[in-house]
């Protein structure tokens, strides 16, 4: 029992203290940079221009937006928090990739089918095109060459030039 | 009364377009020379009714008459007179007109050659370029016209007009609202006009394409006939790029040159294609293979012209709703959409005479290997295309609206751009028709183990960066085999022929420009991409506010604010705020910078100018983000150090070189092979 008691007034006594020294410690702690700010404009696209990151745009919007990031890291709010601040005001627009969810999906998954698609046709084409095709007889000594047959060529070719 | 001149020369033009396309087809299939030598002398007229409109046009925005309401919008009193000549591309009516003059300056070009052995090609160029022109002047005319003035009507509003409404009174601004301040740079003067050369320019190799098709003839007399123009095409287009890029990087002050924003990517992609068509047209003439492949990336290209005009210039970017408010938007999806669909139904019609005429003997042929190239390029163009679209498809189906940014194309596009330089590094060395695993392997042993060599150097003493590891491997790779290929032909030469090294690497160069040049080109590409890897990975930037003669560091460099000042400069209407700025490295000083913002009056706009220091290592690329009085709280700078950036553009006058060695006109002829002449014969045989 007694040493319960002086348990609970060593816990208190530690709750107390961290009161007493948390704002302190918030208020000692570094306020953000701009380099902090920029890190998390530069993942951001300006709500109103064109294909702008907030980190690079000029206008007076893009400032006071650019000092709402600088406020909400002084606040504690971490990176994932304050791009999820902006979507929610702004839109997804303000990300500087479509969120992976939904219809965008298609944003990531339609390239890699195409190119696919794309590779399949080209071997069998390739395949298609070691068969011979037309009836048009083969072409002589020209298509027949080896690799080093440049140089035979041009040598022959200086040569006969001589 | 200029205005009103310069429109009706706008008109008349527009219906001898018209004219020469229909005496064209008339001509071609009632078999009338005359009909269609008609036709060509009409398509030759509008380069010079086109000249005296667009010189109505300048005239106006020199003399600043600003009745007129494209004088209005892109000049003003205070702009010198260079600038509001270059304001006729500065704004959308303007540089549709600038569109259509030089769509007539290349087909009149093209109309002018010698046509004896290709007669039958003629009606059908003229009638591409003549449709395409026409097109081009209807936006002019029917929805852009640069010669409308403003008045005001009787109800009180001001608008443009073509014809003075009833009731209404002219309007003559005392001023104009003056160019763009960001227009107003030498590399958004010349960007431009680089672009549409590059793209108008393909027009031509298009239109051969489908005279092909239309004519039968579609043996690769086409592809030798267009082959410098699409040379020519490519450069161009190529220039404008990187024109574009090096103005980003002076202007836009962001600390790159290149966003992956759908504008450039609109630009890109003809490119892309065209490059593709670029290489595999080499395996038709080599090997009588890939006609309708060929076709297909002609087609393609040429879409794509019209479409980056399109992207550009119709609003659909911004939103979709903008593109469908916008008068021309409409016009040039229906045009897209009709020409593609028409050329490729000709493709299809004539499939059959495009099949190859040889066979693919192996899949390490350098034939499979340009393939293999194209492959990849198109894969590029795939998740440009896309990325640039699937906004609006997001929007128009969800209604929500999304930004596909920079991570989405790098991720996709960068494992893509390895590979060509791969390919870049082993096609070379490959042989037409024919290699093996041995043959190959024979030849690029030895600059595999320099390129790794390199590659340890570099790791020792630069960057242990592994993504920049590969891609120096890459360069030092493609460079290496490119050199070793100098080299073995002088030698070749210089053996038999007696000849010095020197003399024999000229001669060589001579004989074979285009493999050659091409070689220059790839040497290029690859100190571009030393540029690119320096900047995408290895860039570091910081931002402070300090004050005078504090410092901010970066990499080695200290940055000293020694000074600022401001001051209006009347005549231009510019206020302009530069600071001063000592570089040291290592404690020496190294130099002095001034980045400045200069803000524009009239358009209340500010740009923000970089102080750059450059060097073959790095730039120092210093911006001036915000500032107050010098004595207060100082100013803002923001300071990137960029490395390696200036191989992009020492490699983009390399590649010029290279364009040049490859599209110099060749001594002899066109040499014709015997291949050529035969199916030749066999297609006139069928008619």
């Amino acid at each position: 029992m007694k040493t319960n008691l002086r348990f609970t007034f060593f816990v208190l006594l530690l709750v107390l203290a961290g009161l007493l020294v948390a704002p302190v410690s918030a208020q000692g702690a570094q306020p953000p940079t701009d380099d902090d700010v920029n890190a998390i404009a530069k993942e951001l696209y300006c709500p109103v221009c064109e294909n702008t990151p907030l980190d690079v745009c000029a206008t007076q919007a893009c400032a006071q937006w650019r000092d709402l990031i600088r406020l909400k890291l002084s606040q504690g709010e971490t990176e994932s928090q304050i791009k999820q601040y902006f979507v929610e005001n702004y839109g997804a627009r303000v990300l500087n990739e479509p969120p992976r969810e939904g219809l965008n999906w298609l944003a990531y998954l339609v390239p890699p089918v195409i190119i696919l698609a794309g590779a399949v046709f080209l071997v069998r084409a390739l395949r298609m095109m070691k068969k011979p095709v037309a009836a048009v007889p083969a072409e002589g000594p020209r298509v027949e060459a080896p690799a080093d047959d440049y140089i035979a060529r041009l040598e022959e070719e200086v040569k006969k030039q001589k | 009364m200029l205005a009103e001149f310069g429109y009706g020369v706008l008109l008349v033009t527009f219906l001898l377009a018209l004219y020469s396309v229909g005496a064209s087809v008339y001509g071609y299939y009632n078999k009338s020379a005359s009909m269609v030598e008609s036709a060509r002398r009409s398509m030759l007229l509008t380069f010079p009714l086109l000249s005296i409109a667009a010189l109505s046009l300048i005239s106006l925005l020199v003399n600043g008459d600003f009745n007129v309401q494209f004088v209005y919008e892109v000049t003003s009193r205070s702009m010198p007179a260079y600038l509001k000549v270059t304001a006729w591309w500065g704004g959308q009516a303007g540089s549709l007109l600038f569109w259509s003059w030089l769509m007539s300056a290349f087909a009149s070009l093209v109309t002018l050659r010698k046509w004896d052995r290709d007669q039958e090609f003629l009606p059908w160029v003229i009638v591409v370029a003549s449709v395409t022109l026409a097109f081009f002047l209807a936006l002019n005319i029917f929805f852009e016209n640069p010669f409308a003035r403003l008045y005001q009507t009787f109800d009180g509003n001001i608008a443009a007009y073509t014809l003075a409404p009833a009731n209404s009174t002219p309007i003559v601004p005392a001023d104009g609202r003056g160019l763009n301040p960001l227009l107003r740079h030498p590399g958004m003067i010349i960007h431009p006009p680089m672009l549409y050369l590059g793209f108008v320019s393909y027009v031509i190799p298009f239109a051969f394409a489908i005279a092909a098709l239309v004519t039968g003839r579609t043996d690769d007399r086409w592809i030798r006939i267009t082959r410098r123009w699409s040379l020519w095409a490519w450069l161009f287009l190529s220039f404008g790029l990187v024109l574009g890029g090096r103005w980003a990087y002076d202007v836009l002050g962001w600390g790159g040159y290149w966003g992956w924003d759908p504008v450039e990517i609109a630009a890109f992609m003809p490119w892309l294609t065209g490059t593709a068509f670029l290489h595999s047209v080499m395996i038709q003439e080599k090997r009588g293979m890939l006609k309708q492949w060929n076709m297909v990336l002609i087609i393609l290209t040429y879409a794509l012209v019209i479409f980056g005009t399109f992207l550009t210039r119709s609003g659909v970017l911004s939103s979709v709703h903008a593109f469908a408010q916008s008068a021309i938007g409409p016009s040039f999806f229906v045009f897209i959409g009709v020409t593609f669909v028409t050329s490729i139904a000709l493709l299809i019609h004539r499939w059959e005479d495009l099949k190859a005429e040889a066979e693919m003997k192996s899949m390490l042929s350098r034939e499979a290997l340009f393939l293999l190239n194209n492959l990849l390029f198109m894969s590029v163009l795939v998740v440009s295309f896309w990325g640039v679209i699937f906004p609006l498809i997001s929007e128009l189906f969800t209604g929500q609206k999304v930004t596909v940014g920079p991570p989405f194309y790098e991720r996709a596009n960068s494992p893509l751009f390895a590979a060509l330089m791969f390919l870049m590094a082993i096609a070379p060395l490959s042989a037409w028709g024919h290699s093996t695993i041995q043959t190959l392997g024979r030849a690029i042993w030895k600059p595999t183990i320099a390129a790794l060599a390199i590659t340890v150097a570099i790791f020792f003493t630069y960057t242990r960066n592994w993504i920049a590891l590969i891609g120096f491997f890459l360069v030092a790779l493609v460079i290496l085999v490119t050199l070793y290929e100098f080299w073995r032909g002088a030698r070749a030469r210089q053996k038999t022929q007696g000849e010095n090294f020197f003399t024999a690497l000229s001669h060589l160069t001579g004989k074979n420009r285009r493999r050659y040049g091409g070689y220059v080109i790839h040497i290029s590409m690859m100190l571009m991409a030393i540029g690119i890897l320096g900047i995408e990975l290895f860039q570091n930037e910081t931002q402070g506010t300090i004050q005078v003669n504090q410092s901010l560091e970066l990499q080695g460099y200290k940055l000293v604010y020694k000074d600022i000042a401001q001051w209006d400069d009347a005549s231009t209407g510019v206020n302009y705020t530069r600071a001063t700025i000592e570089v040291y490295k290592g404690g020496q000083l190294v130099t002095e910078l001034h980045p400045r913002t200069d803000y524009y009056y009239e358009a209340q706009q500010n740009m923000t100018i970089p102080g750059v220091r450059s060097t073959m290592a790095d730039d120092v690329y210093v911006l001036l983000v915000d500032w107050e009085p010098a004595s207060a709280v100082g100013a803002t700078f923001k300071l990137y150090v960029n490395p390696l950036v200036n191989w992009l553009w020492v490699g983009s006058l390399l590649f010029l070189v290279g364009v040049i060695i490859a599209a110099w006109p060749e001594k002899d002829p066109e040499r014709v092979t015997v291949r050529a002449t035969r199916s030749a014969r066999q297609t006139s045989a069928a008619d």
